[in-house]
């Protein structure tokens, strides 16, 4: 009889648990990993490089395509690397706007991930009901800036332009019947703020639902009680940040410690774990949405009182209005070299850090006094985390893997950059 | 640049007068603090950020290659006209005419490797640069053994900068391709890289050839005197 011997799994890169395209060589002992590696870059696209090649505000909506399912939240940390170098200090609405926006696009992106996560560990229904939120708030990023993901609204000294009045709404068509058209545009009568508003007293109720399917679900817990346990000591030695480390105890949120536009003038709390398995994890991500709702309304009470400027008023940065270029020859040329040169940002080197959904997304911004970067790096938070996979899966089932990565909230955007 | 807050500056206090002989302050960040350290005393200086009390630095939150060789150089020189105006072709393959950058800052050699610290604790962060004395073959300790974080951070800068970091368990190539020739994030490297790829219908496999396209620039690179953000010159008036 033959000895058995460890044999190598290739996981990926085209499996749907997968999360796009990682490939995992994973080598195992039965069913039990000894060694996972993980082989990425299949998605590399060089976007570093590539905003060395391009004024600072194009770069702009590449950041959007780092990690696709918190667009906004990229453009931040990527906008305020520029504007510590420039030492601007955006508008105090634009301020709110992007912070509205940042809790929007958390909630996004922790709706992706519940989904996926539910999904990949056998709750077919999660992927449904967060899709069904998902919704709302992509057309809140589609009557904001006209798109409904890659929204390239962020700019150096504010935000492109202001919310709205009105909300896009549902044509008739031969698929929708006359009451099922008056239903879906019953929300959307109003402005976009109303729009929002409607969704933060609803969304509670959807995120009780969410948790009756999986807080005390027997399956659930089975599958995410214990496994990738990670200890505080060795989730600080591996880089985690966000509901990565916060599930591991540690109550660290840049939003409270080193808050950034108006956080600290926000009440909110900072979910903690205590064992820092997945299922903690879970717990403070799901914590997570109900506190980004709970700033979401903050936000719109202050926006609706205080109207104002949304970007600054410097020519050399943000463009003139259309009528003022008509019939005004300095803007015409302020216009003209602000889409053409772009504008010089001074010599020097920034990292700004943002609490993005996924962990700490920080821009690390090298410039030579032109009107390009001389070097972008984007700190990913999911980089760390992916590279702790090997410590978080060994001697775990190989079913488990796909939980690890579930919990990891992998969007590989982000990684492979 | 801007004043450092009254909390960084006594940890820039603490930090120089505990390891002031091996590190050089660099005042380019606004708000922010930055330490040169050379590459031998990179791992001592690293051990000490990390366990003593008053720095604490117990998390490595980045780190990366940085590439000096066109610092402060334009693709585009404006100064001269002819008589048909400027010229807009940016000339590739050579360096650019401006001799003697006019920037603030030199570096002093090609290559830097750049780590972002942060402390947990003392809630504050420490940006380390570290320039590899050699140009062509770069080399850096690695610093795996204090922050676990380091090791793909590494691998990465390893990949794209071809910066080599001794003690690294599993320096191998991370982000491009299996087989890849080259540092692509080298200045050095085009742009629109040295292959291109497609399925061989004849031979029935994927082939590698030299890339056919040509580079473009839609906008030269120019560096202008801008002074309206010298904090000296800010919000004052001509008289």
């Amino acid at each position: 009889m033959p000895e058995i011997q460890n044999f190598t799994l290739n996981f990926g890169p085209q499996h749907p648990a997968a999360h796009g395209v990682l490939r995992l060589v994973l080598e195992m002992d039965g069913e039990v990993i000894q060694k996972a590696d993980p082989h990425i870059g299949l998605l590399h696209r060089a976007t570093e490089k590539l905003a060395e090649s391009k004024p600072f505000n194009q770069t702009i909506g590449y950041m959007d395509r780092l990690d696709y399912v918190s667009m906004m939240c990229n453009e931040h940390g990527y906008v305020m690397a520029i504007e510590k170098l420039l030492g601007i200090t955006p508008p105090l609405r634009a301020q709110y706007i992007r912070v509205l926006f940042d809790e929007i696009t958390r909630i996004l992106n922790h709706l992706m991930w519940l989904g996926a996560h539910g999904l990949d560990v056998g709750a077919m229904t999660m992927f449904l009901f967060c899709f069904r939120e998902r919704e709302d708030l992509m057309d809140c990023y589609e009557a904001v800036s006209g798109t409904r993901m890659h929204a390239t609204y962020y700019r150096p000294g504010g935000v492109y332009r202001d919310l709205p009045e009105t909300m896009p709404k549902y044509q008739p068509s031969k698929h929708r019947n006359e009451s099922d058209l008056k239903r879906l545009n019953e929300d959307r009568s109003g402005s976009l703020l109303d729009f929002i508003e409607s969704f933060t007293e609803r969304f509670p109720g959807c995120v009780d639902e969410y948790e009756t399917l999986l807080t005390d679900n027997r399956i659930w817990k089975q599958r995410t009680v214990n496994i990738g346990v990670v200890t505080p000591e060795r989730a600080k030695q591996l880089g985690f940040s966000g509901p990565m480390l916060r599930g591991s105890g540690i109550a660290w949120d840049l939003r409270k410690k080193q808050p950034y536009e108006v956080y600290s003038e926000l009440d909110f709390d900072i979910p903690v774990g205590a064992t820092g398995d997945c299922y903690d994890r879970y717990l403070v991500r799901v914590e997570e949405m109900r506190q980004s709702n709970h700033i979401v309304k903050q936000c719109v009470d202050w926006l609706r009182a205080n109207p104002g400027p949304v970007v600054l008023d410097d020519r050399k940065l943000s463009p003139p209005s259309r009528i003022e270029m008509k019939d005004d020859m300095e803007s015409l040329i302020h216009h003209f070299k602000l889409f053409t040169e772009g504008y010089c940002v001074p010599e020097g080197e920034s990292y700004a850090a943002v609490e993005h959904p996924k962990g700490e997304f920080g821009v690390y911004l090298v410039s030579d006094g032109a009107n390009k970067p001389y070097r972008v790096k984007v700190r990913a938070p999911g980089f760390a985390h992916l590279s702790a996979m090997n410590e978080m899966v060994e001697g775990h089932m190989l079913a488990d893997v796909v939980a690890v990565i579930g919990t990891q909230d992998i969007v590989f955007g982000e990684i492979d950059r | 640049m801007t004043q450092l807050s009254p909390k960084l500056e006594a940890l820039a206090t603490g930090i120089e007068s505990k390891l002031g002989s091996s590190l050089t302050r660099h005042d380019s960040s606004p708000g922010e603090l930055t330490y040169i350290v050379s590459p031998d005393e990179l791992v001592a200086v690293a051990t000490t950020l990390r366990d003593d009390e008053a720095f604490r630095f117990e998390m490595l939150m980045d780190v990366c290659g940085v590439d000096y060789l066109s610092y402060g150089r334009a693709e585009w020189d404006s100064d001269s006209a002819t008589n048909t105006g400027f010229s807009r072709g940016v000339h590739r393959g050579q360096e650019s005419e401006i001799e003697d950058p006019d920037t603030k800052y030199s570096p002093p050699n090609r290559f830097a490797s750049v780590y972002h610290l942060l402390s947990i604790e003392h809630n504050h962060r420490l940006r380390i640069k570290c320039f590899c004395t050699d140009n062509e073959r770069p080399m850096v300790d690695s610093v795996v053994s204090i922050w676990s974080s380091a090791e793909w951070y590494e691998r990465e800068a390893f990949d794209l900068f071809g910066i080599v970091y001794v003690g690294n368990p599993d320096l191998r190539r991370i982000l491009t391709d299996y087989g890849f020739i080259g540092h692509p994030f080298r200045k050095d490297f085009p742009l629109i890289g040295n292959v291109e790829m497609r399925y061989d219908p004849g031979k029935g496999r994927v082939v590698y050839e030299p890339v056919s396209i040509e580079p473009r620039t839609l906008v030269p690179k120019t560096i202008r005197d801008d002074n309206r953000y010298d904090p000296d010159l800010k919000d004052k008036t001509d008289a």
